[in-house]
């Protein structure tokens, strides 16, 4: 049972952040840090299996390659920012975390432009 | 799965928070800042190893190039 070892570790964890934030708040957040970066590492292969997965069904139904891709990047974009934006708030920067989070929904939007496109052409060419 | 890296932090961040009360106490207050200082650089290149495998992986997965 993976379920129990992670949140071991996140009590664990969360046991040794608590006794740190006392004296050294820097220290405190690194710990949090490296939490959260084992337990993805953790999960990183399982997620690698569904994604093969959902691509599989994907190419099996004759859907354009550009969507799925696009949906991944987005979901990729999403996660790390926030993680980041998490971290910042955190430690108690909910300004730099409101930032990270503006930068990724642009980013994001930019992503999804080809797809915006590909169906403003599909509308103009129903429009007789 | 190497939770070790949790437990160093955690070590060095008790280690660092000692030698800083004990500095402060003897009257060496700048000595105690670079301690601080030294103790977060140490821990900040260990994670910042694991933060670019995180990136990396991510990229990979997601296909973001």
């Amino acid at each position: 049972m993976e379920i129990i070892q992670i949140v071991g570790i996140g009590i664990i964890a969360t046991i040794l952040a608590v006794i740190l934030k006392q004296q050294k708040p820097e220290f405190a957040i690194q710990v949090s840090i490296v939490t959260g970066l084992i337990i993805f590492i953790f999960v990183v292969g399982k997620l690698s299996y569904v994604i093969e997965v959902l691509s599989n069904l994907a190419s099996r139904i004759d859907m354009d390659l550009l969507y799925f891709s696009t949906i991944l990047k987005v979901i990729g974009v999403a996660y790390i920012a926030e993680f980041g934006a998490q971290i910042a708030r955190d430690s108690g920067e909910g300004a730099i975390a409101s930032k990270i989070e503006l930068a990724g929904k642009i980013l994001i939007m930019v992503l999804a432009v080809p797809v915006l496109t590909s169906l403003l052409d599909l509308i103009i060419k129903i429009i007789p | 799965m190497n939770i070790d890296l949790i437990f160093k932090i955690a070590a060095i961040g008790i280690v660092v928070s000692i030698l800083h009360t004990v500095l402060s106490k003897a009257g060496k207050e700048e000595y105690a800042h670079i301690v601080t200082l030294a103790g977060v650089v140490i821990v900040l290149t260990m994670v910042l190893n694991l933060i670019s495998r995180l990136f990396d992986s991510v990229k990979t997965i997601f296909q973001l190039y």
